[in-house]
């Protein structure tokens, strides 16, 4: 789960990382109300994607007027398919210089990892990929937890002194509490910088493991702002693991491998897949089959979907049976390819051949994933 | 022979009274598994399908099982690893789901103070097809033979074992290695059991996008003798949620399918694009 800047900002501050004076909004009125206050100041879109800043998600405005112009175009607009309902209007700082630091967790060592460059902002990546020399890295021991020599080592080797060095030994020591506290699968700050005030955290990135939410309710009620696709938001209240790609042929299987081949297969077709959708385990309940079916029907765009189950200990009329439900509670159909595997399949098939002659909906039945796919996108083209 | 588990594997299942662990261990019996014993804190001198039930893994211990399966709650997972572990089980299978990071990251370090292996979590386990099943694979997609599979995923796993199968190709043993990030063993670990395996003449790795476990795997699959093929799943996959700019820098530009199929390409490994070229591609080596 990653949070938004704003609401990782609450966390910095609240643990003691020096963050710009800023303020949340959702109307041009309180940009202008705000910029009164602060003057010149910068407005951030609050939208959950990478490259926010280069898709003019950034701007900086120096006076009411301007604000309110900015504030009127960015507020609503699109940016990279996701819609900007807040902006976090920000003081701006005097900088002289812009660093980076973040704590990952390196999944090849298996250990917390503290990064840290004396040069930050959007080209991070770019320095690293040029400027290995230019990074410095400091992995512990998760059992024994971060100790101080390993924070001296990493600013020291990065020739950090004086006041700086000191403020940034309290800064990763608090970045590190943050990440255990929530547990973090990332803390990032790009940039933070350095000011005649002292160091600044200007961005924020907090992304805590959805696997461990259950213990953290303060992140549940956080949650309900990070959503944006309203199918995906619906799916995961429904608890499916859905993902809308734009496509139009629907994508439902069992396994997120078998799924993603699914529409690996689709597209090797021809075709566009609509959706991922993993059903998880739980098959042997209709409800579920049916939920995921008339999930994927919401999609305006999808013309026909590749069931592709492969039952492990399943009864194949259980997903036969959920299909039928999904189209009774829709009142209407869509062209169905089935790849139905396991146990029953028999019966499963029958069901749906009755369904398919007495209603008269559209249901190809495939031995294969490519023929399958093949069959998909043949109906996605008509 | 075969890796990790044959005839001589004796199981216990930790949470056996549960449904999932219950209705496994049935299947697992069925299936000719050595299944000694289950684990149900409390409820000791139970019976379930006619085994006997443990308050605590060691005390299972007594009935000579080397191998635990795990069927509890996310939550309780890595307690139950731990316990296992702590009672001298030499390999664990974890198939629970949603183990949290920071557990599945103390577990790789805690590891190291055990002579014991553990599989997952968040897999579907291993099979030694006519010998032993210790997981929730269908039987009825595995036959015996000479290809050695492992992979991240569980249905695809069926898919392309059930192909082969229908094709003839039997395996000597089936590993689901698990969708997590840090899973126990990993591709390399499974690799080098298969390499060392003289009933193992070939393997297929099946990868999915995310993380970096398939370009390792290619960097030790050049020193192997074996061929090995694969098939990567995701290819038309969006990008994942990316770990910032940090993930980027600790995992450079492994990642993506492409970033996947090059480095195993260039390891010598011949890549399918479908599931029926795998097919073709391992039977085509037959010869």
């Amino acid at each position: 789960m990653k949070l938004h800047e704003y609401q990782a900002k609450e966390v910095f501050k609240s643990h003691g990382i020096p963050v710009p004076q800023s303020f949340l909004v959702s109307t041009p009125e309180e940009v202008v109300e705000v910029v009164k206050k602060l003057g010149k100041a910068v407005l951030k879109a609050q939208v959950l994607v990478g490259g926010r800043g280069k898709a003019g998600g950034i701007k900086i405005v120096s006076d009411e007027k301007e604000a309110r112009e900015v504030a009127e175009k960015m507020l609503n607009s699109m940016i990279k398919g996701h819609r900007v309902e807040k902006l976090l209007v920000e003081e701006v700082l005097d900088i002289s210089k812009e660093m980076y630091l973040a704590y990952i967790i390196d999944k090849q060592s298996k250990k917390p990892t503290i990064i840290f460059s004396n040069v930050g902002g959007i080209n991070i990546e770019e320095i690293a990929r040029d400027h290995p020399e230019s990074l410095f890295k400091v992995s512990y021991d998760p059992l024994a937890g971060l100790q101080d020599f390993q924070i001296r080592r990493l600013l020291f080797k990065a020739g950090l002194s004086g006041e700086d060095y000191k403020q940034l030994f309290d800064i990763i020591k608090k970045v590190n509490v943050i990440a255990w506290k929530y547990e973090g699968e990332l803390v990032e700050i790009n940039p933070i910088v350095k000011t005649p005030d002292g160091i600044f955290a200007v961005d924020a990135v907090l992304i805590a493991d959805d696997n461990a939410i259950f213990r953290h309710p303060e992140l549940q009620s956080m949650r309900d702002a990070t959503e944006v696709d309203e199918l995906e938001k619906e799916a995961r209240m429904k608890g499916l693991s859905y993902v809308r790609l734009g496509g139009d042929i629907g994508v439902i299987a069992n396994g997120a491998g078998l799924a993603m081949t699914t529409m690996d297969m689709i597209d090797y077709m021809g075709g566009k897949p609509a959706n991922f959708l993993d059903t998880g385990g739980g098959l042997a309940d209709p409800e579920k089959m049916k939920t995921c079916l008339l999930h994927v029907m919401k999609d305006q765009n999808v013309k026909v979907v590749f069931i592709n189950i492969f039952a492990e200990i399943t009864r194949c009329e259980k997903v036969a049976e959920g299909i039928v439900k999904a189209f009774e509670e829709a009142g209407k159909s869509i062209p169905l390819v089935v790849k139905l595997v396991g146990v029953n399949e028999d019966i499963g098939k029958e069901i749906l051949q009755k369904y398919m002659e007495e209603k008269g909906a559209e249901m190809y039945f495939v031995d294969t994933l490519e023929e399958g796919a093949k069959k998909a996108v043949e109906i996605s083209k008509r | 022979m075969s890796i990790l588990v044959d005839e001589n594997t004796k199981v216990i299942v930790q949470g056996i009274t549960g449904f999932q662990g219950s209705f496994q261990a049935k299947r697992m019996l069925d299936y000719g598994t050595k299944v000694v014993g289950g684990v149900s804190p409390g409820k000791a001198g139970q019976e379930v399908h006619g085994i006997p039930v443990f308050n605590t893994v060691e005390d299972a211990t007594q009935t000579g099982a080397n191998t635990s399966i795990i069927y509890v709650p996310a939550r309780f997972a890595f307690d139950a690893i731990l316990e296992a572990f702590d009672a001298g089980i030499k390999f664990v299978v974890c198939v629970t789901e949603g183990v949290p990071l920071y557990e599945e990251m103390k577990l790789h370090r805690i590891m190291k103070d055990y002579d014991s292996m553990l599989l997952g979590p968040n897999c579907p386990g291993v099979i030694s097809p006519g010998k032993s099943k210790v997981g929730l694979l269908p039987d009825r997609c595995f036959i015996p033979g000479d290809v050695g599979i492992v992979s991240r995923s569980g249905t695809l796993t069926y898919q392309v074992a059930e192909n082969l199968t229908k094709a003839g190709i039997g395996q000597s043993t089936v590993v689901g290695i698990g969708g997590d990030p840090m899973p126990g063993l990993s591709f390399v670990d499974v690799l080098q059991m298969f390499e060392k395996d003289p009933e193992t003449k070939k393997v297929v790795l099946i990868g999915e996008i995310g993380g970096s476990a398939e370009e390792v795997a290619a960097e030790y699959i050049k020193e192997m003798s074996k061929p090995v093929f694969a098939f990567i799943a995701g290819r038309t996959a969006p990008p994942g949620k990316r770990m910032g700019h940090a993930g980027a820098i600790i995992e450079g530009f492994s990642g993506t399918a492409e970033s996947k199929i090059k480095a195993l390409e260039d390891a010598g490994v011949k890549v399918a694009m479908t599931l029926q070229e795998l097919v073709e591609i391992v039977k085509n080596s037959e010869d």
